[in-house]
């Protein structure tokens, strides 16, 4: 993992210059998902270590809530979640990937930005996750709020959105600070562990991982309350695609459909003979929205049976009995007044 | 005669095919082909990308340069804000890593040839230390080495447990503290003194060595020099009152205030790279003396030079004409090792480079300044040392 790093410019270049050679073409309407079918297999982007979110464990066996998307959308093409080809991404890594064809989505813990939908060529599906900057702090440093940070030294990931939203955390209050910027993972985290930084800041939804699983002993570390910035987390495929970015955002809407017609994985076999027509829609009792979308008319019928809807994911991961116990906050649907609201799928 | 010769009267044609048989003439067609063919392929790679990133509508260009990086930097050389440029960010990383290049090269230099001295000594310990250091620094790989150094620093104390330095410092996981004179005016001057010192010096060893050929006298100017290195800018020193006010670092918020601050991510790379690099230094020093012919040291022994002139005079300069050229090349690659700061956290030019090119998503433009920025460092560097080389040289007569 640390040689990793070594060659992380030499092979960035090679991701860039050579891939764009090999796949530049491959951004027409339609060509992604016959690629796909023709592949046998998603190639799914994703972090390469972020508990919750997306991690292998000793098998190699991913897991996670944005590998559970990987899998939906396999579910939806292919009628089978375990079609997934999951390639590990740094932050630099991510966006020449999804360029340049070697990754037909990234589920990546991408911040969905205007700079990011226009230059770099990207559409992002509806956000699956809303986060904000969040700060991990050690419980014996007094450290109550953000304003007590004022001049300490905060450790981050460089090239990440949270770089940036620090500088105008900090400036917004005339505050300064010290940033340690390093790429890899381990040592980032090692060096807030080890004291050389007061503070960690990551996405929030991302620290209580880092917690529970990177320090000796989770209870001296507080979270800071509050999320200092909006960070949508979202799926993303390059322009150019328009059934494609069709499919991966009507994937992401069929979770939160699903939920909000309480049809989960355990009772989806028994919905099938509901006789909600919305019901009947959705798991393609009736009508031809798989044909629209280029896939099998079971298509979220599919999603739900294997992976599930929005909650059954959320609650895999995060849920009470999960290490990593996140609070749903504002990712719930938007009758209960969260702000996941799927569009009708009519 | 001549003109009954059948060969004579066909000579135009002959001469066409004496040039197109002619070596010099078809090593010149191989080379335009093969330079044209590069280049061809070169201007088929460069509008291949340019093409496909205008048709998956990304940006292109360096325009990029001119906008507001809004990302802070952790050290920097010069005024630097999360409201300048993304080039002034790109800046900041290159003075970075010129920063820790000449550290490190200046460490790596020191430890390198004292390490090669003591590889040729006849004290079977200090050999021996010498090998086994050579052999431990030289075989492991510089990554590991930096993040060695690093995980060292990081298990220091904290700084409200900092290591009292007996009041000049303070050592913690926050980097070396330590007090430093305050700024004066007078040290510009001083600066400028211990310049024209060295000038002066460089002067005076000229002269003597025209003194030396022309009357076969040796006026050593080695103390002299010493004392005009030292003794000008203590004079300049004096000259402004003796400034001596000294700011003493202490503990404030969550770390020091006054004094200056060397960062752990600093040392560590720092030390990682000029350790490693100090191995094959060290390996070059040896050689360079024990290719010195023996015959040499013996015959200065035989007109009675004093030890050190025969060192001075004899073998140095034979010594370093073996030594200087594969000198440069690591001090290019310790230059290129640099670039490993994004393991520890140090804000060099491929760390700022890296968020540059992730907040625009321009990689191609990213990647292509930093090759260009490393190419030009090493080239210069390597320039340099061929003029100091050139010095060096013992000339030919």
């Amino acid at each position: 993992m640390m040689m990793l790093n070594a060659t992380r410019l030499s092979s960035l270049v090679g991701v860039v210059i050579g891939a764009l050679i090999a796949h530049g073409a491959q951004a027409n309407s339609g060509d992604t998902l016959a690629a796909v079918k023709a592949r046998g297999e998603v190639l799914c982007g994703v972090h390469p270590a972020r508990h919750g979110f997306a991690s292998p464990d000793s098998q190699g066996k991913w897991s996670g809530f944005e590998v559970d998307f990987c899998h939906a959308v396999a579910a939806a093409i292919f009628g089978d979640a375990t079609k997934v080809r999951f390639v590990a991404l740094s932050s630099q890594q991510r966006f020449p990937a999804i360029q340049s064809g070697e990754v037909d989505v990234l589920a990546r813990n991408v911040t969905a930005t205007l700079g990011r939908d226009t230059a770099l060529g990207l559409n992002f599906a509806p956000p699956i996750f809303y986060t904000g900057t969040g700060f991990l702090v050690r419980k014996d440093d007094g450290i109550a709020k953000v304003e007590d940070l004022n001049g300490a030294a905060i450790c981050m990931a460089p090239g990440s959105t949270t770089e940036r939203n620090v500088a105008q955390i900090f400036a917004a209050r005339s505050m300064t600070y010290t940033p340690v910027v390093i790429e890899n993972n381990k040592q980032l985290v090692d060096a807030y562990v080890t004291g050389r930084c007061d503070a960690l800041t990551k996405d929030k939804a991302a620290l209580p991982g880092v917690r529970a699983f990177d320090t000796e002993d989770p209870s001296a570390h507080v979270l800071l309350p509050g999320i200092y910035s909006k960070e949508p987390l979202a799926m993303a495929v390059r322009q150019g695609d328009d059934q494609w970015y069709d499919l991966i955002k009507w994937v992401t809407y069929a979770t939160f459909d699903a939920e909000e017609m309480d049809v989960s994985q355990a009772n989806v076999d028994e919905k099938k003979s509901s006789k909600d027509p919305d019901v009947q829609t959705l798991l393609g009792v009736i009508g031809d929205n798989g044909a629209k979308l280029g896939v099998d008319n079971a298509w979220a019928y599919n999603i739900i049976k294997q992976v599930g809807n929005y909650k059954d994911i959320y609650m895999r991961h995060f849920g009470p009995e999960s290490p990593i116990a996140l609070d749903r906050d504002k990712n719930t649907l938007w009758i209960q007044g969260g702000l996941l609201y799927g569009l009708p799928m009519q | 005669m001549l003109d009954a010769n059948p060969a004579y009267r066909q000579r135009p044609s002959r001469r066409m095919r004496d040039i197109l048989y002619s070596e010099s003439f078809r090593t010149a067609i191989y080379q335009i082909a093969l330079a044209g063919a590069v280049g061809l392929l070169g201007l088929f790679l460069y509008q291949n990308v340019i093409e496909n990133l205008q048709r998956q509508n990304i940006a292109t260009g360096f325009g990029f340069l001119r906008e507001i990086s809004q990302f802070e930097i952790g050290e920097t050389l010069i005024e630097y804000s999360s409201r300048d440029t993304y080039f002034r960010a790109l800046v900041v990383g290159l003075l970075n890593t010129l920063k820790v290049s000449a550290a490190g090269i200046v460490l790596a230099t020191l430890v390198g040839f004292c390490v090669g001295i003591a590889r040729v000594s006849n004290n079977w310990l200090l050999q021996r230390i010498a090998t086994g250091y050579v052999e431990i620094v030289r075989n492991i790989p510089v990554i590991l080495q930096v993040i060695f150094w690093a995980a060292v620093i990081r298990n220091l104390p904290a700084p409200r447990q900092a290591l009292d330095l007996w009041g000049t410092g303070f050592l913690s996981n926050r980097g070396l503290t330590v007090a430093t004179p305050a700024s004066d005016p007078a040290h510009l001057w001083m600066i400028l003194a211990f310049v024209a010192g060295v000038a002066l010096m460089v002067a005076g060893d000229r002269w003597a060595k025209r003194h030396r050929e022309a009357t076969g006298r040796h006026v050593d100017i080695l103390w002299p020099g010493l004392a005009l290195i030292v003794g000008l800018p203590l004079l300049v020193w004096l000259a402004f009152g003796a400034p001596h006010a000294i700011s003493f670092p202490e503990r404030k918020g969550f770390n020091f205030a006054g004094g200056s601050t060397v960062s752990p991510e600093f040392v560590a790379l720092m030390t990682g790279i000029s350790l490693y690099a100090s191995g094959f230094i060290a390996e070059i020093v040896r050689a360079g003396i024990q290719a010195t012919p023996k015959g040499q040291v013996e015959a200065a022994r035989s007109i009675a030079l004093r030890p050190r002139f025969i060192m001075r005079y004899v073998v140095l300069p034979q010594a370093l004409r073996v030594i200087v050229p594969p000198l440069t090349s690591q001090y290019v690659s310790l230059i290129k090792n640099s670039s490993i700061a994004v393991v520890v956290g140090y804000p060099d030019l491929v760390n700022i480079g890296n968020t540059v090119m992730n907040q625009t998503g321009q990689a191609v433009e990213a990647i292509a300044v930093m090759m260009l920025v490393y190419l030009i460092v090493s080239l210069v560097t390597s320039t340099l040392m061929n003029l100091y080389n050139r010095l060096v040289a013992i000339k030919e007569r």
